[in-house]
């Protein structure tokens, strides 16, 4: 017991001296299980976040931008793999964290719950949705846990390629004809209220924000970045001719903040709850990818043993 | 002579196009993440062949029309791709034994291109694509084994791929006006030249494999003339929906 207090207490002055924490160093269950629930979480968005994406690559209105969507959501799939690997050095396997996501015991961002209808939906996810990714993801480049730190880096250089070419569409389409300015707006008006609620409940109802506050895993706080993330994107919709659909909105000279409306947390609730436009179809997508891929998996696992059993018996008969 | 030109330079484009439109089918419904990554990975170097040589295309048909123009604004009998790239997926097995009979086919062809091609535009495009393609037959190909000689199941479903996709492939060593007018020009040798190297690789890999050769005599052709399956027609009216519908936008 009193070795279990130090330990703890070691474990905590070294958090308070911003010092990484490695795979195998000693840490408390609660901090390894919550951050098994965090890098997984994420790991999950950036696959199940592939849908929305994948869906208008083949329908990409350039050959040019086919390609940029294609490499992004290639991307991501690159981004869940080196997120599902650092979930791994905490003693979880891939697997495991594969079958909470298919079974509904794992969360992933609300976010990809909402459809995607229009080409604008793909500048939109990419300056908005990517946008306030960021925002969140920056400061997890210095989070206590190393892998999870240095995962971060690399990701965060990719999102940031992608929120540019996300606005990038956005823009070509606000000085397009007439349609596509509509188009533009109405992937803003859809997309809008759904970014701002990625930054998770507000600081009075955050269930979990404070103890992860205290091990340096998250290091500002949801409101503090909701609000950058508002302060940010107000004017880059106004560089563009967009509006954004608040009329509460408004300039607060004193603070030096944009001041916004209410956000609906109905809406929110009842998406992580499962029951957002897509959250069937997104899972059950990501299901029979799984189950239709298993004899493919069956195979090269039996190949695999083939080719080490021949190659044993080689040795042994060597 | 310029048209035979495009026309040929058309055909290259238009096989890795298709080919890089049906894979990118495949994002987000892979076996694993690893091959979502690796079919889209491949998918982006054909899309990156087929824009360099529409591009080119495009300049030798001296009408003006860019690699967009050539890709949204052709109906399916316009395109002159092989009919084997335009099937559509189905399992993981159809898609990678098509990618293997196809990439052994394109890597042939690049390296003759690379090569021997007195075209240096089309020269320098085949170089850069060449690598590519020996990434992809090797993909593949690691695939066909490993399925071949998997599983029992794996085994009997690419054996069946094979067997339903092998009348596709005779059309790849056909030769016409254009593939004789190609040859001439000391472009690019008849595509029947690829025939007997190509038939050597694909014995050593069914033989790895453990899979047969299938003994259909039942052939399929057209698509260099634009007579293709009932698929390309759906698979472009997805592909070309917005410029066609909204043909003053620029994106």
């Amino acid at each position: 017991m009193t070795q279990q207090m130090d330990l703890n207490q070691r474990f905590e002055e070294y958090i308070a001296l911003d010092q990484k924490i490695e795979a195998k160093d000693w840490m408390p269950d609660a901090y390894r299980k919550t951050l098994i629930r965090q890098i997984s979480q994420h790991a999950h968005s950036e696959i199940i976040g592939m849908q929305p994406e994948g869906n208008w690559i083949t329908r990409a209105p350039s050959l040019k931008r086919k390609s940029i969507l294609l490499a992004k959501v290639q991307d991501e799939a690159g981004h869940g793999l080196y997120l599902y690997s650092a979930a791994e050095t905490l003693g979880i396997s891939r697997d495991e964290m594969l079958d909470a996501l298919h079974t509904g015991k794992a969360k992933y961002s609300s976010i990809f719950n909402y459809p995607t209808l229009t080409w604008a939906d793909m500048g939109s996810i990419g300056w908005l949705v990517d946008g306030a990714a960021i925002m969140n993801q920056v400061p997890l480049c210095k989070c206590s846990y190393g892998p999870y730190a240095r995962a971060m880096v690399r990701v965060c250089k990719e999102e940031s390629f992608h929120q540019r070419q996300g606005f990038q569409i956005m823009l070509n389409l606000s000085q397009g004809t007439s349609e596509q300015k509509d188009m533009a707006q109405d992937a803003l008006n859809r997309w809008w209220w759904p970014s701002l609620m990625m930054f998770g409940p507000s600081d009075a109802s955050s269930k979990h924000s404070k103890q992860s506050m205290r091990w340096k895993i998250k290091r500002f706080s949801n409101d503090e970045l909701r609000q950058r993330f508002v302060d940010m994107t107000v004017p880059q919709a106004e560089l563009i001719g967009l509006t954004i659909p608040d009329s509460d909105l408004k300039w607060n000279e004193e603070t030096g903040h944009y001041e916004f409306g209410p956000i609906d947390w109905s809406e929110f609730e009842q998406v992580v709850a499962g029951n957002g436009p897509c959250n069937r179809e997104r899972i059950e997508t990501r299901v029979a990818a799984h189950e239709n891929g298993a004899w493919v998996r069956d195979a090269a696992a039996a190949y695999a043993e083939k080719v080490a059993d021949r190659e044993s018996r080689q040795t042994s008969a060597a | 002579m310029a048209g035979r030109e495009y026309e040929w330079i058309l055909r290259f484009g238009d096989d890795a196009l298709v080919l890089a439109q049906r894979l990118s089918e495949w994002c987000s419904h892979g076996p694993a993440i690893e091959e979502d990554i690796a079919l889209s990975n491949i998918a982006l170097d054909l899309l990156g062949q087929a824009r360099a040589l529409l591009t080119l295309a495009g300049r030798r048909e001296g009408q003006g029309r860019d690699e967009d123009a050539l890709a949204y604004f052709r109906t399916d009998r316009e395109y002159s791709n092989a009919l084997l790239v335009e099937l559509p997926n189905g399992h993981f097995g159809d898609t990678i034994v098509k990618q293997m009979l196809f990439d052994q086919f394109a890597v042939l062809r690049y390296e003759a291109l690379a090569n021997q091609c007195v075209d240096e535009e089309l020269a320098a495009i085949a170089s850069k694509a060449l690598k590519e393609v020996r990434y992809h037959a090797a993909h593949s190909t690691q695939w066909v084994v490993r399925l071949g000689d998997g599983t029992k199941e794996s085994h009997l479903r690419v054996q069946e791929s094979l067997n339903t996709l092998w009348p596709y492939t005779a059309e790849l060593f056909e030769d016409d006006a254009v593939s004789k007018a190609c040859a001439d020009a000391e472009v690019m040798p008849l595509n029947a030249s690829f025939k007997e190297p190509w038939s050597t690789q694909l014995q050593n890999i069914l033989n790895e494999a453990k899979l047969l050769n299938p003994e259909s005599t039942e052939f399929h052709t057209g698509g260099r003339t634009g007579r293709h399956t009932e698929h390309l027609k759906s698979m472009l009216a997805e592909m070309q929906v917005l410029p066609r519908t909204y043909p003053l936008a620029e994106w």
